[in-house]
């Protein structure tokens, strides 16, 4: 177990140095020189020259690249070209925002793509499996930025119950877990929340059916176990993978939260990356990219040995 | 339906004449499946817009005019209503399906070719080259693809050209995987060895031996890849990252479009609604060529 901890953590090592890799690069494949948005258009070769220094624009790119991994390793992301902020710090508010919501909405999903799923999974062919399965189609297929957008509409436009931007009352930084706060997540999280909920109730359906197929559960039938007593076995059968699969979405909802929270305004990374994409503030794209991708890599090191932990049949070669 | 019939007809080429082949098969299951058939019914419809949209359309979908702004669904001369600025949607909308669907689909094609070649060259060498090929694949997909395709897109800058690019780059590594994984599967088989041994060629063997299993789940696979492109497409150019106004596509006149939500919801949503059902086309074709073509 451990030999497979420490095999699996060193197999991440190289994927990071990659991941750094391609995050550094972005900088470089910008079009234009990235000084250009911090400097009036009449200044003097001297000041230019100047910023290039401070920013290390000026040195050869591996040189750049490794003081720039070994500033990172030490939590020195750069400066904001827009806001003259340390990078990490911003990142670290958005972060921190944009994991409450997506945890929130993972949870949604999780709860009813389990429900959907089990019950798909157990009355196979039915109407419910039906109606199951075309809400994962739905599910996956809905363009989420427009379904936020319908939420929106519906909820806040029409009926007026919920707010439809921000993350709290009067634009207030400081989050708490009231209602006043809560009734801003509602409609971004119930929005999120769509994608792992699909997919986790194909998932579910599938090892469901799959497990009640199996002939162990022929033999607690046989053995006299209620119904009940079957759904703790089936249930006990297929959390491993679900559990996996929620762990994987969690990540995939950190990096697809972007269009969410432009849509809802809501403070997070991916508002942070638009108003970065939209003033060409380079560091603070590339430190927020870096930031979520890693958060990605180290999330599917830690599913995998959850994952092994929770279910020692998972034989790894 | 037979305008169905004939979206599905590509999948049947000419049946052998003995007995009935793997492909006239699929195409047989393909055309009994109600749902193959709805999706593919749509999908046509889309595809005579993409193709015909500007000759049919009733209006000018560039035409604006300040005195019929946001008109509601159903008004004088603006059968769904007109955006804000005085265009009419149905004309737009219809038009907006060829930008639309080659945003989303050029990606997947080109990821198509590009990632096979990959996928191909990586499992066929295997050893060195295999794990050079795969690693550097395992770094593009560390990350979450809405993410990376953010992250070019908007260090490249607007415009369709780095859009399809970036969502070419966010599409290769998972089709090369799965090439990767059934050309090395195939490699090794008896019937590889045995045509090795009689003296065939790297080319040769790939060409008739193990492209024909690569294929065909790579096929079914990419036409999945079109929905998730089809919403990853058009988000690009809802943040602003890909067509440019005055262009008609649905991301872009979402974009445009969200800040009418308090004076013509519905008007503003009719985009989105556009993407949603193309994207459920997909992904419902996707599923029954699974079922017909019997791939995993």
């Amino acid at each position: 177990m451990l030999a497979y901890l420490l095999r699996r953590l060193l197999y991440t090592l190289p994927i990071m140095g990659g991941v750094a890799l391609v995050c550094f690069a972005l900088v470089h494949i910008a079009p234009g020189d990235p000084l250009v948005s911090i400097l009036p258009p009449d200044a003097s070769q001297e000041l230019q020259d100047r910023l290039r220094t401070l920013y290390g624009f000026d040195r050869s790119l591996p040189e750049q690249f490794f003081s720039w991994v070994w500033r990172a390793l030490q939590g020195d992301l750069g400066t904001s070209i827009a806001s003259s902020r340390p990078v990490a710090t911003e990142v670290m508010t958005a972060v921190v925002n944009t994991l409450r919501l997506a945890f929130v909405a993972t949870l949604i999903g999780f709860a009813f793509g389990c429900l959907f799923g089990f019950v798909a999974g157990y009355f196979r062919g039915s109407v419910v499996d039906r109606l199951a399965s075309l809400l994962s189609v739905l599910g996956v297929s809905v363009p989420h930025y427009w379904l936020g957008m319908v939420l929106v509409i519906v909820f806040a436009a029409q009926l007026n119950w919920l707010p439809a931007t921000g993350a709290g009352p009067g634009g207030s930084g400081e989050w708490a877990w009231d209602w006043a706060h809560v009734q801003h997540m509602l409609l971004p999280a119930i929005t999120m929340s769509v994608i792992p909920m699909g997919i986790v109730a194909r998932t579910v359906r599938a090892l469901v059916a799959e497990i009640l197929a199996q002939e162990f559960v022929v033999g607690l039938r046989a053995k006299g176990l209620t119904q009940w007593g079957v759904f703790r076995h089936v249930v006990k059968n297929a959390a491993p993978t679900a559990l996996a699969v929620m762990g994987l979405q969690l990540g995939y909802l950190l990096g697809g939260s972007i269009l969410i929270e432009t849509v809802f305004a809501w403070p997070g990374t991916g508002f942070l990356l638009n108003s970065a994409i939209f003033q060409r503030d380079l560091p603070l794209l590339q430190g927020t990219i870096l930031v979520l991708a890693l958060f990605f890599v180290l999330l599917n090191v830690v599913v995998d040995i959850v994952q092994t932990m929770l279910d020692p049949r998972i034989a790894r070669g | 339906m037979p305008m169905s019939a004939a979206a599905a007809a590509p999948a049947v080429p000419v049946p052998p004449p003995r007995s009935r082949g793997y492909w006239a098969g699929v195409g047989l299951r393909f055309v009994k499946d109600p749902v193959a058939l709805g999706a593919s019914a749509v999908l046509l419809v889309l595809l005579v817009l993409a193709l015909f949209g500007p000759w049919l359309a009733p209006a000018d979908p560039f035409k604006s005019s300040m005195l019929g702004r946001l008109q509601p669904i159903g008004s004088e001369g603006f059968p769904l209503g007109s955006d804000e600025l005085g265009r009419d949607m149905l004309s737009r909308l219809m038009v907006g399906a060829r930008l639309s669907l080659f945003m989303g689909i050029t990606p997947v094609v080109l990821a198509f070719v590009i990632g096979t070649t990959i996928g191909l060259v990586a499992g066929y060498a295997g050893g060195l080259v295999n794990s050079a090929i795969m690693r550097t694949v395992d770094v593009f997909y560390a990350f979450p693809s809405v993410l990376l395709a953010i992250a070019l897109s908007g260090a490249l800058g607007a415009g369709i050209g780095n859009a399809l690019l970036s969502l070419t780059i966010v599409f290769v590594p998972p089709i090369a995987r799965v090439a990767e994984s059934v050309t090395t599967q195939v490699r090794t088989r008896d019937y590889v060895e045995a045509a090795r041994a009689s003296g065939a060629g790297a080319f040769a063997i790939v060409r008739v031996h193990v492209l024909g299993n690569v294929l065909g789940p790579i096929f079914v696979y990419a036409t999945g890849l079109i929905a998730v492109s089809m919403i990853l497409a058009s988000g690009l150019s809802f943040l602003g990252l890909g067509v440019k106004p005055p262009e008609p596509e649905w991301g872009l006149m979402l974009n445009t479009l969200r800040t009418a939500i308090y004076v013509q919801p519905w008007v503003a949503a009719l985009p989105g609604a556009m993407i949603f059902v193309t994207s459920i086309a997909f992904n419902l074709l996707s599923d029954s060529l699974r079922n017909a073509m019997d791939v995993k």
